[in-house]
């Protein structure tokens, strides 16, 4: 169990604009990011010694970034090969790094060209071998299919609705309308959410994260440090990373997973309140990944807010919009503001924790929870003001 | 349609067996000769006791449809735009294991949680043959 409870924080955060086009490379996205955190926390990025990213193969790796940022000396630089499952491993990670000594101010980015380059919404690839060979052949290519189908099972076990999973897309653009960095803004009606075309059934268009370019980075580094730093440090209460057995070959294989009306969270839940020492109760603010409208309702159930089954009628109860019993992805999340692949929900938290979220503030957040992932493994970390 | 197009399966060590039982009609699943238990996909080493003495043996071909998907919109459209919609499931077989196949023989929208299915084998590309499921008979 990660034992660092408050011993690490995150002292600066940084972000580019988020588009459909970027019109410059991924290395680029990085490190604008990155320089923005460092400055951020008024840190001079050349005493940064550590970065850590996660990727498909789509981005730049850590240590080009860190030679473009010119910092002189790195003693931790890795890349995860992951994808939003690892947006709060790389973190906790990086508290690990520094709590063993490896480096004191690690910057932790994640950047791609995820609209105009390498486009995760698209099709795996064709091949079908290793653990695809049982899956490709049969048209069960993409991610949006492989996550309808555990959308299905919850719906199968606990009569799930359109209307639940549209009430999320709703709530989360009517946040994003209130963000000026959101990609999609307009607001949606139910009628709008039910015209949306099937994709994947039970999948419409509005129930599908947005393609984006873009980057988001923060400095990590101890808490005494961050605390002479130039913006109030932001705690890392505790956190977690799992999914329990039979997590499958890949991201997207689940042909083992034994129940598909849950996902990791509910492997995760146990380690991530104890580590923080805090409990679903305490959580004023909530950034859920949601690369689809389901996944918000199985980490919900799965991390002790609500019983199983419960989740869609609370998200369709307004117990998640901004005035709600629990605020979630006040930025407008994947679906809304942007997929930077979970990360952008770290940045919002942080914002939201001091009270930096614009027109989108909860009012006395202290404690905010971020979430990763949608299947079978993923992470979650609790912070705190 | 370009049936050719579509991925075609890369057999490899562990799934050669399985494949060659599809070219005959049966569907092969590995039981652990140590421990009896039954896997899918096929692999070396049986992930309950590390054991890597195995057995094939035929399952019954008979399941029923844990849950599935209607694709509506082809990736890639070239490949798929001539099949959509159509049913992916996870089959659920008698024997307890589960598989990825289409659901075919239907309506897509006329699948149902937990319907009984049976598998039948088409023909993939290439020599491949590939067992895929329909509403069982009756
Ligand atoms: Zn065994």
């Amino acid at each position: 169990m990660f034992r660092l409870r408050d011993k690490y924080a995150i002292a600066g955060v940084g972000e580019t604009a988020y588009s459909k086009d970027s019109g410059t490379t991924v290395l680029n996205l990085a490190v604008e990011a990155c320089l923005k955190a460092a400055n951020d926390a008024g840190v001079d990025v050349k005493d940064v010694d550590g970065i850590v990213s996660y990727n498909f193969g789509d981005s730049a790796p850590a240590m080009a970034v860190a030679t473009a940022l010119g910092i002189p000396d790195v003693g931790y630089a890795v890349d995860f090969a992951g994808g939003g499952n690892a947006a709060n491993l790389i973190t906790l990670s990086a508290a690990a790094a520094m709590e063993a000594g490896l480096a004191r101010n690690v910057l932790c980015f994640r950047a791609m060209n995820g609209r105009s380059g390498f486009r995760l919404g698209g099709g795996r690839q064709m091949q079908a071998r290793g653990i695809t060979q049982h899956t490709a052949p049969y048209g069960w290519i993409t991610y949006p299919q492989a996550m309808a189908m555990w959308a299905r099972r919850h719906m199968i076990e606990y009569g799930t609705s359109a209307e639940h999973l549209g009430q999320i897309a709703i709530t989360f653009r009517d946040n994003a309308a209130l963000n000026e960095r959101a990609m999609q803004r307009t607001p949606i009606t139910m009628d709008d959410y039910m015209a949306s075309r099937f994709i994947v059934e039970p999948f419409r268009m509005l129930d599908i994260c947005l393609e984006s370019d873009g980057a988001c980075a923060v400095l990590m580094t101890d808490a005494e440090r961050a605390r002479d730093m130039a913006k109030p440090p932001v705690y890392l209460m505790g956190g977690a990373y799992g999914g329990g057995p039979n997590q499958g070959e890949d991201l997207f294989d689940a042909i083992r997973w034994p129940d598909h009306s849950k996902n990791y969270a509910a492997f995760i839940a146990d380690d991530l309140w104890a580590s923080a020492g805090v409990g679903p109760k305490d959580i004023d603010v909530a950034e859920i990944y949601d690369c689809f409208t389901y996944s918000v309702i199985m980490q919900l159930e799965g991390l002790g807010f609500i019983k199983p089954g419960d989740g869609g009628p609370y998200c369709a109860s307004g117990a998640i919009a901004r005035d709600g019993a629990l605020p979630v992805n006040t930025h407008g999340g994947l679906l809304s503001e942007a997929y930077i692949h979970g990360f952008n929900h770290v940045l919002e938290a942080v914002r939201q924790l001091r009270g930096e979220a614009g027109p989108g503030q909860v009012a006395g957040a202290e404690v905010a929870l971020t979430t990763a992932g949608a299947m079978t493994c993923g992470s979650a970390m609790v912070l705190r003001n | 349609m370009n049936e050719f197009s579509k991925p075609i399966p890369v057999a490899d060590a562990d799934s050669a067996t399985y494949w060659e039982g599809c070219r005959e009609g049966r569907l092969l699943i590995q039981r652990c000769s140590e421990c009896e238990t039954l896997r899918f996909p096929p692999n070396r080493i049986c992930a309950a006791c590390h054991s890597d003495k195995v057995k094939w043996v035929e399952a019954s071909g008979k399941g029923r449809v844990y849950s599935w998907i209607v694709v509506n919109h082809p990736v890639p459209r070239e490949v798929y735009g001539d099949d959509v919609p159509y049913a992916v499931a996870l089959i659920e077989l008698e024997e307890g294991v589960r598989m990825v196949s289409n659901v075919i023989g239907c309506d897509p929208h006329a699948i149902a949680a937990d319907m009984s299915v049976e598998v039948v084998f088409e023909s993939g590309g290439e020599g491949v043959v590939l067992p895929k499921f329909q509403p069982m008979a009756g």
